[in-house]
C-alpha cells in the first residue's frame, strides 16, 4: 500500500526534501537509512517537493535512501497502561517497557471551543505561602516559572508535582541534563508520585526534532485523560528549549526571522501548546506549569516576553525565593474570594509594604537617614522575607494568614497599614489593641 | 455567478496555500478548498501569473498537492440582522454555541454555520408606507430584539433613491421573508430582507456626515474619566507590558461603559478570558437596563490557538458589527483585546508571502492597516438626523512593554487618548496601572478643567519629589515639599487607584465622581500646618483609610454621609485657618 520514494533532493539542517506525489501536509514518514528507520513529518509541499523535519536528525542519511509515508499525522498511544512509564519525545519507551499501540490519538489536535470551557474556580494548594496567599495556583491554569539557568526551578516544579492535589502528572521534559531527568524520576518515584506519572524525556543528547514533539505529545496525552474526568498537571521544562528548537527549524526552512531570529509565529506557536490548558464542561482539567529560563535574565527576550502575553501569570524565581513583583496569578481572584475573607486583604497589604520596604532599602543603601516609618518598615521586610518568601516554609493557607496578621501586628500600628477598619476590627489580633493610637 | 471556477493547489506553507487558476480571480475574493467532504474556507491575497496565494482560516493539516480549490466571486462577508445581541461568533461569524451543540468540545475545522438563525421568527413592525422615497441606511420597519428596536434597514450598498413599492404587515417574519420591496430610479424591483450581507473590510458608509467626537464617553472608570477621558466616537489604546492589566481594564470598561452595544473582539488573546465574559455577562445585570448584560453585548472570539488568518479577519468582523449598530442610532463601544496579536498574524502573512519585512518584521503597510482601522470609529449624523456613534479601544501588547516598538507607535498616531500602563504601577498593586505622568487624552473630561490641571500638576509635583527625595533623602526635602508629595501620594491611591473586588469602588458614576473630585481638590488645594514629616506622614494615612472606607460606601448612603463627616472634622483639626471657606 505505502509506496517508497527515493528521490531526496536536498538535505538541510534536519530538514530533507523528496520527491513524492500525494502526500498530505503535517503527515507522518518513515526514512529507512543504512542505520535504522527514523519517523519525519512533512512540513511544507510545493509541487512534488516533500519537505520533511526528520526526528532523529538528518545525520547519515543519504540521497540514495528511501521515504515511505505512512498517510495519517503524528499518533501517540493514550490510557492507564502509559502511567508509570517514561518515553522519548517521539513516544519510543525509555524504560525498557513495551512499546505502546492502543488507543492512537493525533498529537496536536484542533482547539477547544471556548464555549464549551467554565470558569475555572478551583484552587490548587501547595503549602508554599508565595503561592497559596499571593498567587493562589488555580486548576486549568497555565503558568510559567520564568527564570534562569543554576536557579531551582526544576525543584520547585517537582514539589509542587508532589504537593499539588491532581489525578495525574504529565512530564514533559525538553533538552534536560541527564541529571536533571534522572532527579525528577527519583523524586516522584520517592514519594510515590511515579504510579500517577508520565513522563516524555528528550534530553539535551537527543535529536532537536524530538524536543518539538514534548509538548504537543504530553498535552495529547493530557487531553485523552482530560476528556475522561481527570485532573491533569503537565510540568514542561524547559520551554525555551522547545523554542530554541523552533528557531532552528523556521531558520533551516528559510523563514524570515522577527526577533533576534526567532520566528514571527513564535506567539502562535507557543499559544497552541498552552491553550491546551483547559477545565472542560462536564469532563476533567489540564493544569500546565512550564519552566522558561530567561536568556540574559531578561524577560523583554521574545521566550518570556511572547510566554507572558499568553499564560495566565508567571513566577519569577529568582535568588532561590519567588519574588512578590512580578510574580502574578491572574486567576487568583477566582479562587482566593472564597477561601478566607481577610485572604485578600492580607495578600494586597502585605506587598504594598514590601514594596515600601524595598524603597526603604534603596534608601538605605544610599546611606540616608532612616525615619521611625523606615525603621519599622526594615523590621517588616527581614520579619517577611524570613517567614513567608523562603521556599523553605511549608504551611497550609489558613495558618499562612494568621502569620500575616501576627507580622502586620508585630511591626504597625492598624492605620498605618492602610487597612479598612471593618477588616481591622475583626482580624487585627487582640493582644495587640492597647497600641492603637487614637485617631 | 457564471460557470463554477476552480484551481488546483500547487504548495502549502503553513496556513498559506497556492493554487493554480486558469479563469479570473479577484483579490481578497473567497476560495473554499476542496479536502475529502471538507470545505475550508480561505481568502485570495496575492496574485502572481496564474498562481494565486491565499490563507486558510483552517488547520491545513493533511491537505495535498493537486487538491481543487472552488473561487466564490465574494469578498469575506458578515451577515448582519436581528440575532446578533447576546450572541458569541468565531472571527469568520460562525456562532460558536451552536458549533459545540454540533461538534462538541472541539472545534472541527471546515464546519460553517449560518450566522443568524435561519427558522427564527421577528415580529415585524413597519415605518414606510408604499410611496415613501427611502435611501440606503434607511429603516424601512424594525423588529424587537432584547433592548433595542433593531432597526431592517436598506441595504447599505443600494446606489440612489427608492420608491417605497409594498411594506410587509405587522407580524412575524424570518430572515429569508421580504418585508419591503422597493423601486429604483430605473424602475426595477429590489426586496428588503431582515439581514444584509456586508463585506468586512469596508466601512459602512451610509450616513450623511461625520461629526466631531465631543461628548464623554463614561466609563466609571476615575483615573480615565477624570484625567484621560474618552469620547463617544473617539479612539483610544492601551499599551502595557503582560501582566500589568490590560485586559482586566478592559473587562471592567465593558461592564460599566455608557454604551447602548458593546462588541468585544478578543483577538488572539487566551480563551480563558473570553470564558469570564461569556460566563458572567448573562448573569450580570446592567443599572441602565435592568437586563443582563449580554444582552447588550456581541462577542467575536478568536482566541490564540485559533487559526491565524481568522484572527486577522476577527477584527474586520467585529467593527463591521459595530458599524452596524451605529446605523441604527446606537453608541457602540468596541473594545479589541489585542491588537497587537493582529498585527503578528498580519506579520506572519506577510513572512509566508516572503514579502521584505520592515521593523521587527512587521509589514510595511502595518501602519496604514492600523490608521485604516481606527478611522472607522467616529459619530455619525444618519439620513434621518439622528446620531449615532462608534468608539474604539484597542489593548495593545508591546514586545518587551517597550512603547517604541512599532504596534504602539503606529496605534499612537492615530488615536485620541494615550491610557500607558506601566509595570512599576502594577508591580506596587496601584490598578487600575495606568501611569498618569506619561498619558493622555484629547478630549474633553467631566471634571473642570482646572481642577483637572490641578489633580495632574500635584501628581507632576509628587514625582519630582520622589525622585528628588532618592537623591537628597527625606532630610534634606523641606517640609512643604514633603506635604506635597504625600498630597500626590493620596490623591494616587485613593482617587486614582480603584478596587476592582470591591462592589462599589469598582465603578464610579459621573456625578459621584465629580462631586468626589471636587472634595479632593479642596483638599489638594488647602494648607496644612504640621511640625514634622512623620506627623504629616501619619495624618494622611489616616486620611487614606477613612477615605477608603468612603469610597467603598454606597452613594449618599448613611455610611457615606457619616464618613465624609469624619473626614472633614480630620481636615478641620489640621488645616490652617482661612485657606478655604
Amino acid at each position: 500500500m505505502h509506496k517508497y520514494y527515493s528521490k531526496i533532493t536536498q538535505i538541510a539542517g534536519d530538514v530533507i526534501t523528496v520527491e513524492a506525489e500525494d502526500v498530505g501536509n503535517m503527515e507522518l514518514a518513515q526514512v529507512i537509512t543504512g542505520r535504522g528507520t527514523s519517523l519525519a513529518q512533512v512540513i511544507r509541499l510545493d509541487g512534488k517537493k516533500v519537505f520533511l523535519q526528520v526526528f532523529a536528525g538528518s545525520r547519515g542519511i543519504s540521497t540514495g535512501d528511501r521515504v515511505r509515508f505512512l498517510g495519517h499525522p503524528m499518533r501517540v498511544s493514550t490510557g492507564d497502561s502509559l502511567l508509570g512509564r517514561i518515553f522519548n519525545g517521539s513516544g519510543m519507551p525509555l524504560d525498557r517497557g513495551p512499546e505502546l499501540t492502543d488507543d492512537l490519538v493525533d498529537i496536536g489536535g484542533p482547539p477547544v471551543n471556548p464555549v464549551k470551557r467554565i470558569i475555572p474556580d478551583k484552587m490548587i494548594r501547595t503549602g508554599i505561602p508565595m503561592i497559596d496567599v499571593f498567587n493562589s495556583l488555580v486548576e486549568s491554569q497555565k503558568l510559567p516559572v520564568f527564570s534562569i539557568a543554576g536557579e531551582p526551578y526544576n525543584e520547585l516544579l517537582a514539589r509542587i508535582a508532589i504537593q499539588a492535589e491532581v489525578d495525574i502528572i504529565i512530564l514533559g521534559g525538553m533538552g534536560l541534563k541527564y541529571d536533571d531527568y534522572l532527579f525528577f524520576r527519583d523524586t516522584l518515584e520517592e514519594h510515590g508520585a511515579l504510579s500517577r506519572s508520565i513522563v516524555f524525556m528528550h534530553t539535551a543528547a537527543d535529536p532537536i526534532v524530538e524536543c518539538l514533539l514534548v509538548p504537543d505529545i504530553s498535552l495529547a496525552v493530557a487531553e485523552h485523560f482530560a476528556l475522561s474526568g481527570r485532573r491533569v498537571l503537565v510540568l514542561l521544562t524547559d520551554m525555551s528549549n522547545f523554542c530554541d528548537a523552533l528557531k532552528v527549524i523556521s531558520i533551516t526552512m528559510e523563514q524570515i526571522p522577527s526577533n533576534r531570529g526567532y520566528p514571527g509565529d513564535l506567539y502562535s506557536q507557543l499559544a497552541s501548546r498552552y491553550e491546551k490548558a483547559v477545565d472542560f464542561d462536564t469532563a476533567g482539567s489540564i493544569t500546565i506549569l512550564a519552566a522558561t529560563t530567561m536568556p540574559g535574565d531578561d524577560v523583554t527576550h521574545p521566550i518570556p516576553d511572547n510566554t507572558g502575553y499568553i499564560t495566565e501569570g508567571q513566577f519569577y524565581l529568582k535568588n532561590g525565593v519567588i519574588e512578590p513583583f512580578g510574580s502574578l496569578s491572574r486567576l487568583k481572584q477566582q479562587v482566593n474570594g472564597k477561601t478566607r475573607d481577610d485572604h485578600r486583604t492580607i495578600m494586597d497589604t502585605m506587598i504594598q509594604l514590601f514594596a515600601e520596604y524595598r524603597e526603604t532599602l534603596e534608601k538605605q543603601a544610599m546611606g540616608f537617614q532612616m525615619s521611625p516609618w523606615d525603621q519599622k518598615l526594615l523590621k517588616y521586610g527581614k520579619i517577611f522575607e524570613e517567614k513567608m518568601m523562603s521556599l523553605g516554609v511549608n504551611i497550609p493557607l489558613e495558618r499562612a494568614l494568621d502569620l500575616g496578621w501576627e507580622i502586620l501586628s508585630d511591626c504597625f500600628s492598624p492605620e498605618e497599614t492602610g487597612i479598612k477598619r471593618s477588616m481591622i476590627d475583626t482580624h487585627w489580633p487582640k493582644t495587640h489593641e492597647s497600641e492603637i493610637i487614637p485617631g | 455567478m457564471t460557470a463554477q471556477r476552480t484551481g488546483l493547489i500547487t504548495k502549502i506553507s503553513g496556513n498559506m496555500v497556492t493554487a493554480q487558476f486558469d479563469s479570473p480571480v479577484m483579490q481578497n475574493e473567497v476560495a473554499y478548498i476542496l479536502h475529502g467532504k471538507e470545505r475550508l474556507k480561505s481568502e485570495i491575497i496575492r496574485v502572481r501569473g496564474n498562481l494565486a496565494e491565499m490563507q486558510v482560516y483552517e488547520d491545513t493539516g493533511s491537505l495535498k498537492v493537486g487538491e481543487e480549490v472552488e473561487f466564490t466571486g465574494e469578498l469575506l462577508s458578515v451577515e448582519l440582522g436581528p440575532g446578533m445581541l447576546g450572541q458569541i461568533f468565531d472571527g469568520l461569524q460562525n456562532p460558536l454555541p451552536e458549533l459545540a451543540s454540533r461538534c462538541g468540545f472541539f472545534l472541527k475545522r471546515g464546519i460553517y454555520i449560518d450566522p443568524l438563525p435561519e427558522s427564527k421568527e421577528w415580529n415585524f413592525s413597519p415605518l414606510v408606507r408604499p410611496g415613501d422615497m427611502v435611501r440606503a441606511g434607511d429603516a424601512v420597519g424594525f423588529v424587537e430584539e432584547k433592548l433595542f428596536r433593531h432597526s431592517c434597514m436598506v441595504p447599505f450598498s443600494w446606489e440612489g433613491i427608492f420608491r417605497v413599492e409594498s411594506v410587509a404587515e405587522p407580524g412575524g417574519y424570518t430572515k429569508r421573508q421580504p418585508v419591503a420591496r422597493l423601486v429604483d430610479e430605473k424602475g426595477s424591483t429590489h426586496p428588503v430582507f431582515l439581514s444584509q450581507i456586508w463585506p468586512v473590510k469596508i466601512p459602512i458608509k451610509a450616513y450623511r456626515e461625520k461629526l466631531k467626537p465631543t461628548e464623554p464617553l463614561v466609563t466609571k472608570m476615575r483615573l480615565i474619566d477624570s484625567l484621560f477621558p474618552v469620547a463617544r466616537g473617539g479612539t483610544y489604546c492601551i499599551p502595557g507590558p503582560f501582566g500589568a492589566g490590560k485586559t482586566v481594564l478592559q473587562q471592567l470598561i465593558s461592564r460599566h461603559a455608557d454604551a447602548d452595544v458593546v462588541v468585544i473582539a478578543a483577538c488572539g488573546e487566551r480563551a480563558g478570558e473570553v470564558v469570564e465574559t461569556i460566563k458572567t455577562f448573562p448573569t450580570l445585570i446592567d443599572p441602565r437596563t435592568d437586563r443582563p448584560l449580554s444582552d447588550r453585548t456581541v462577542i467575536i472570539c478568536n482566541t490564540s490557538s485559533m487559526p491565524v488568518a481568522a484572527r486577522e479577519s476577527s477584527v474586520y468582523t467585529a467593527v463591521t458589527i459595530a458599524e452596524y449598530f451605529r446605523q441604527m442610532g446606537l453608541n457602540v463601544l468596541l473594545l479589541a483585546d489585542s491588537t497587537s496579536r493582529w498585527a503578528q498574524a498580519m506579520r506572519e502573512m506577510s513572512g509566508r508571502l516572503e514579502e521584505i519585512p520592515g521593523e521587527e518584521a512587521f509589514p510595511a503597510y502595518l501602519e496604514s492597516h492600523i490608521a485604516s482601522f481606527y478611522e472607522r470609529a467616529g459619530v455619525v449624523r444618519l439620513n434621518n438626523g439622528t446620531t449615532g456613534s462608534v468608539t474604539i479601544g484597542g489593548a495593545v501588547s508591546p514586545a518587551g512593554g517597550n512603547f517604541e516598538e512599532p504596534v504602539t507607535q503606529a496605534t499612537l498616531k492615530v488615536v485620541g487618548a494615550f491610557h500607558g500602563l506601566s509595570r512599576s504601577r502594577s508591580d506596587a498593586r496601584r490598578y487600575p496601572a495606568i501611569d498618569p505622568l506619561i498619558s493622555w487624552s484629547k478630549y474633553r473630561s467631566i471634571i473642570d478643567e482646572t481642577q483637572r490641571m490641578r489633580g495632574r500638576e500635584i501628581l507632576r509635583k509628587g514625582n519630582d519629589v520622589s525622585q528628588m527625595m532618592k537623591v537628597v533623602g527625606e532630610e534634606g526635602t523641606s517640609l512643604s515639599d514633603y506635604i506635597e508629595y504625600l498630597k500626590a501620594e493620596f490623591f494616587d491611591s485613593v482617587y486614582l487607584q480603584q478596587n476592582a473586588f470591591d462592589p462599589v469602588d469598582e465603578a464610579t458614576p459621573q456625578e459621584r465622581q465629580i462631586y468626589v473630585f471636587d472634595f479632593i481638590y479642596y483638599i489638594l488645594d488647602s494648607e496644612f500646618s504640621f511640625s514634622t514629616k512623620d506627623e504629616a506622614l501619619h495624618f494622611f494615612q489616616q486620611l487614606r483609610q477613612i477615605f477608603r472606607g468612603w469610597n467603598s460606601a454606597a452613594w449618599k448612603s448613611d455610611e457615606f454621609v457619616r464618613t465624609e463627616q469624619e473626614i472633614r472634622g480630620l481636615l478641620q483639626e489640621r488645616m490652617v485657618k482661612g485657606t478655604h471657606a
